[in-house]
């Protein structure tokens, strides 16, 4: 088992969601986050004067899928989320040691599908 | 000229009856004029809706509780202390001090012929005339709440405002409206630019000053925007307070006389849309871009400037005056930012600053030839001159006393948690979505899970 996260733009959300729902992935936890990388700070103003916010509001979406849908779920998620442009955010892997179903107390694949 | 009149029309009944002013006021007209002067001071209360949206809207929202306390407090104690002196303090009839001090004594209560037509000329009742004025006095201290905001010490600020609405307030009213020594030299405040608003706005100045800007605001040369937390809420305020402005200057006229109460409210409309447009374009102009803070602010330094003498300028007068107040307010912004005065919702600005052009601009626009520049300057000099020398003095004994500004600890983590040991908005985690089937009969709570665009 992996755990996926992904760090996208928000408005890209609903796409990614769609994406992943294509292939099998019908559940996630989705939560609103601030960075940056690449992509640099913009000026706001406020009565007159400049300030530069660079925390970027962000959405990051963690799932755990079977190693075999690792791949698949990269790519979906990149052509969802992707715009081309500075900032489109980035996919992190990780392994998984367990899941557990708290309702049956199920572990491993069938906790997680 | 409130109190003083029915003193006059009293003294006149007796002493030569049969000319009795009040005969001309049919008792239909006394209620009609008592009705609308009764709504008027309703109209005034809803000003303090709007100051406190206001300013907790461009306020940050860690300090949402501690605004709104001050600003319950002030409303709260003002009335009460108004009718246990302030009423009297500004209306005392006698001056027992040369124009400059007098006292009718502790309390209100109506006498002889309080809520008769003899009272005020068949304007209104003695209960009436204390209500509407109390709601004066409670406005000219919430100005102050705004500049001090986010960083005073809220028991300072409630001692400050018991003896700054109490005491210095009447006092010094007492010297227009009471009948007192700038009454009797001809100057004119109709509805408070002075006595209300730059009263209040010179304690706002001091306690500013007194206080230092918020940490984090001016940082060497820099200054730093410290945006407020809920625009909407900052829109709606300002509008409550046009709202109340009708009431503001509608009831200043004392009466419901057709042609004044409608020609005033028509004044004050005109000043405070020109208000705002100047500013705009000022914002638009100076910022680059369009400030809604701004254009906020300048409906309000229309309302300001216009009050002075929204019954005794022109309609051409009002307009100019609030376009004047609204390029005002932005450079006056500017201003004070530059020379570190952190005023987080431009109370200076906009009561102080404005409130002078207003009562300046009666000795340039009104209609009214016995209106003069210099007796306008004089008055605005010797208010200023006091309410300063009063505002320092109190904010200077209760900073030697109980201090007047939070720890930078209790700054930091914001004062609702530091003075209030609460939270104005839910940020609890675990407050969210029940499923339909385990929901108790009420509706689930809303609390918003998913992100949604909001870049």
């Amino acid at each position: 088992m992996k755990k996926i996260e992904a760090i996208i733009k928000p408005f890209k959300l609903d796409d990614a969601k769609a994406a992943l729902g294509e292939i099998g992935i019908d559940g996630m936890t989705v939560s609103e986050v601030r960075g940056f990388g690449r992509q640099k700070g913009h000026s706001e103003l406020y009565r007159g004067a400049e300030y530069v916010v660079e925390f970027h509001p962000k959405v990051k979406i963690e799932i755990v899928v079977l190693d075999d849908l690792v791949e698949k779920v990269s790519v979906a998620l990149r052509e969802s989320a992707g715009s081309g442009k500075i900032g489109d955010g980035k996919i992190f892997i990780y392994p998984v040691e367990e899941a557990v179903r708290i309702r049956t107390g199920e572990r491993g694949e069938s906790a997680i599908s | 000229m409130r109190r003083i009149i029915p003193v006059l029309a009293l003294s006149a009944g007796l002493l030569l009856p049969g000319l009795a002013m009040a005969d001309d006021v049919t008792p239909g007209q006394f209620t009609a004029n008592n009705v609308w002067m009764m709504i008027a001071a309703g109209l005034v209360f809803i000003m303090h809706l709007g100051f406190a949206t206001l300013e907790s809207g461009l306020t940050r929202a860690k300090n949402t509780t501690n605004i709104l306390f001050k600003n319950t407090f002030i409303v709260a104690a003002g009335i009460l202390m108004y009718a246990l002196l302030g009423f009297n303090l500004m209306y005392p009839g006698d001056f027992s001090l040369g124009g400059f001090f007098g006292f009718a004594g502790f309390g209100i209560s109506t006498g002889a012929e309080g809520n008769t037509i003899a009272y005020a000329d068949g304007g209104y009742t003695y209960w009436t005339d204390f209500l509407f004025q109390a709601m004066f006095a409670a406005t000219a201290a919430t100005i102050v709440s705004g500049a001090v905001a986010e960083r005073v010490k809220l028991a300072s600020f409630m001692v400050f405002s018991v003896f700054f609405v109490g005491l210095v307030y009447p006092i010094v009213g007492s010297w227009k409206w009471g009948g007192g020594w700038l009454d009797q030299m001809g100057f004119y405040d109709f509805a408070g630019s002075t006595l209300v608003h730059s009263v209040g706005g010179w304690g706002a100045l001091v306690g500013a000053m007194m206080l230092g800007p918020r940490i984090g605001k001016y940082v060497g040369d820099r200054m730093t925007p410290i945006p407020g937390s809920n625009m909407p809420m900052a829109a709606v305020g300002v509008f409550l307070l046009w709202l109340g402005w009708f009431g503001f200057n509608g009831g200043s006229v004392l009466s419901a006389d057709p042609e004044a109460t409608s020609f005033t409210l028509v004044t004050t409309c005109l000043a405070a849309s020109a208000g705002a447009i100047a500013a705009m374009m000022t914002s638009w102009f100076q910022f680059s871009k369009p400030d809604l803070s701004m254009a906020l602010n300048g409906i309000l330094a229309g309302l300001v400037g216009i009050t002075a003498g929204a019954d005794t300028v022109s309609i051409l007068g009002s307009v100019l005056i609030g376009l004047i107040a609204g390029v005002l307010v932005v450079y006056s912004v500017t201003v004070f930012d530059r020379i570190k005065i952190d005023d987080p919702v431009g109370a200076i600005s906009v009561h102080l600053v404005c409130g002078i052009w207003g009562t300046l601009a009666v000795g340039i626009f009104s209609t009214n030839p016995e209106h003069s520049f210099v007796t306008q300057l004089i008055g605005v000099v010797a208010y200023g001159v006091t309410t300063l020398i009063c505002a320092t003095a109190i904010f200077g004994a209760v900073k030697a006393t109980m201090g007047l500004r939070v720890s930078e600890n209790e700054e930091l983590e914001g004062l609702d948690l530091a003075e209030h040991g609460s939270h104005a908005y839910d940020f609890s985690l675990g407050s969210g979505f029940m499923e339909p089937s385990e929901a108790p009969k009420h509706a689930p709570l809303a609390t918003s899970v998913a992100a949604t665009d909001r870049a």
